[in-house]
């Protein structure tokens, strides 16, 4: 397996079968593992072959999927759940839907296997109502495997039932982490509560749940297909398998790609992804959304595992590959990241609801060359302490977009505080356009473009541009042949 | 009325399945026949999938060709929606991108009728979890 740099697991039938035609699932094994669970397997040795696989979530925070089922298998209940977490949110991340749009019966089929491991009944998959496509699919297969007895009651015999509902979101940040996500099943607000009790032992409507990611599902069925050992021999020593990405942002191959763990971050956007678009320079890629952090050129050889991009200041995340080139602006990215949290923000805890506001405000002046450099010390404080304080994971981990551009770009940070100037050329507050008198001759074609009447100047002299009315629309530069106007 | 009971009714199903699909895929078959998958995710639908899959299927009838046009989720190449995938029969598949109308027409008139070459075509890059 050298070949290639990609292996599809997840996405194994994802563009290969009519996701809506059970029989082309069916001709591709499907349902043969849980098959071979149901007929082969004890609920403890599907539970030991997951665990044997090293499978981590791939929702983000990379939980032994195995010592998951594990604890919801042995907590007692008369009914437990099973549930697919289909709530994909961060900005530039499209791996799950693509997933149920493409191959909805492996995560029915991963949710029944589940279900026969942990001893549940009901499978749940919570799906924002923002996927109506994914939403047509998985209601198609639904319906198509309780037709062939794939659902519903006694399936192949063995006196398992699993039937699975689909629950909508309404597409709130929050609700991908799991107590949130429970508590929107169940009709209350999306708001986290604390773990313990983990959803294992108490989560929808109190029964033992399993929470588990779509693109963990995915995985599920080959893994009992290939078993443990052809999966482990996959990825590093701590991260076994693949894992998708979405390559977004400034990279040539937008797209989908699947690779082992342990891929450089090098081999993912100059080979998969083709480079940088324009063949501009690479300044940083962003991975894990806004919970995430921003890599840069010397990271650019660390092999990916959950570990690694830990270390690195990142964070895995679903798997959102965000590529930002030299035009970028490190300061507008966290603001960015920052005006998504402040937004999904739930508000029920303190330092998420008001710090994550008084960060964003900061950046905001600091874009706007309003920043001290007492300001920078600040958002370095105030980032740790909504990390600590903070009740789930969102904000524990919305300052990361700060602390990595703090560390990484530092020097953007004092450029935008000390001398009121954006290097990427992105904060219009920071920007100031001139006209170079030796270059003018005078043909008036910016004076007549410019929509707020900021050019002055007579026919065949030198114009000037009054930078207090100025918008910075850049209309002025696309109409100049001689180029005389620049920004400074 | 399910139409599996048991575990050897599925792989009863798979097998008939799969040998129904061989007979399409091979070369020289009664069976064979082209095979056109039109990539069918959010990515592709929106750069206009569906107006490729629709041109596709009259395009063919009414140039006596037989083949069978089916959709497929996101092949996993955003940047060069729409994607379709031919595979003539006894052939490996073939995945090409920038589909819009005009180079579907170019498709059918040039690879799969007469198999020259036609630009936009994305080679294989990975490995399936069987090689």
């Amino acid at each position: 397996m050298t070949k290639y740099k990609q292996i599809r697991i997840a996405l194994n039938n994802c563009g290969v079968i009519d996701p809506e035609n059970i029989e082309e699932y069916i001709a591709r094994d499907g349902y043969m593992s849980l098959g071979k669970c149901l007929t082969e397997m004890t609920p403890q040795d599907v539970v030991k072959e997951i665990k044997d696989s090293g499978l981590r979530g791939r929702g983000g925070g990379g939980f032994p999927t195995g010592l998951k089922w594990e604890i919801a298998s042995k907590n007692k209940a008369d009914q437990k759940y099973v549930v697919c977490n289909a709530d994909e949110g961060d900005p530039g991340a499209f791996m799950d839907r693509s997933v149920l749009e493409g191959d909805p019966h492996a995560v029915l089929e991963a949710m029944a296997i589940c279900g026969y491991a942990i001893g549940a009944s009901k499978g749940l998959v919570y799906i924002r109502a923002e996927y109506p496509l994914a939403i047509k699919r998985l209601k198609i297969a639904i319906d198509q495997a309780r037709e062939f007895g794939l659902l519903g009651k006694n399936i192949f015999d063995k006196n398992f039932d699993f039937d699975v509902e689909l629950r909508y979101g309404a597409g709130a940040f929050v609700c991908g982490e799991e107590t949130s996500l429970i508590h929107s099943m169940e009709g209350l607000r999306g708001e986290p509560t604390i773990k313990p009790p983990f959803p294992a032992e108490k989560g929808y409507l109190d029964k033992p749940t399993n929470v588990n990611n779509v693109e963990t599902f995915a995985s599920i069925p080959i893994i009992i297909r290939k078993g443990a050992s052809w999966f482990n021999k996959i990825g590093t020593e701590k991260s076994k398998g693949t894992k998708v990405f979405a390559l977004a942002g400034k990279i040539n191959n937008v797209g989908l790609i699947e690779v082992p763990m342990g891929t450089t971050l090098r081999e993912v956007i100059f080979e998969i992804g083709g480079g940088i678009q324009g063949g501009k320079k690479f300044k940083a890629v962003q991975t894990g959304g806004p919970s995430g952090g921003c890599l840069t050129e010397k990271h650019l050889d660390t092999p990916i595992d959950f570990d690694n991009l830990i270390a690195a200041g990142s964070m895995m995340g679903s798997g959102g590959m965000i590529v930002m080139d030299e035009d970028n602006c490190m300061v507008s990215v966290a603001k960015f990241f920052l005006d998504f949290t402040v937004e999904e923000s739930c508000g029920k805890c303190s330092p998420c609801r008001i710090g994550n506001k008084r960060l964003h405000e900061l950046l905001e002046r600091i874009t706007k060359g309003q920043g001290t450099m007492d300001d920078l010390v600040r958002l370095r404080n105030m980032s740790n302490v909504i990390k600590d304080t903070s009740l789930c994971g969102l904000g524990q981990t919305s300052p990361n977009p700060v602390l990595s551009t703090l560390d990484n770009f530092y020097h953007e940070y004092v450029a935008h505080v000390k001398d009121h100037k954006c290097p990427a050329g992105e904060c219009k507050d920071l920007m100031k356009y001139f006209i170079i008198a030796d270059n003018c001759v005078g043909c008036t074609a910016c004076a007549r473009v410019c929509p707020v009447g900021a050019i002055t100047g007579e026919k065949k002299e030198a114009h000037f541009i009054n930078s207090e009315t100025c918008i910075k629309c850049g209309a002025c530069i696309e109409r100049c042949k001689f180029d005389a106007i620049i920004i400074q | 009325m399910t139409k599996i009971k048991t575990f050897a009714d599925l792989t009863k199903m798979r097998n008939d399945l799969q040998q129904t699909q061989a007979l399409v895929d091979m070369a020289d078959s009664s069976e064979s026949v082209i095979q056109i998958k039109v990539g069918m995710g959010t990515s592709g639908i929106a750069s206009g999938a569906k107006a490729v899959m629709d041109f596709l299927i009259e395009a063919l009838e009414k140039r006596n060709i037989e083949a069978i046009v089916t959709q497929t989720g996101d092949m996993g190449y955003s940047y060069a929606e729409p994607t379709i995938e031919v595979k003539k029969p006894g052939k490996e598949p073939v995945v090409f991108g920038y589909v819009n109308l005009l180079k579907a027409d170019e498709i059918i008139e040039k690879y799969i009728k007469r198999s020259e070459t036609v630009e936009g075509i994305i080679p294989v890059n990975y490995h399936t979890i069987d090689n």
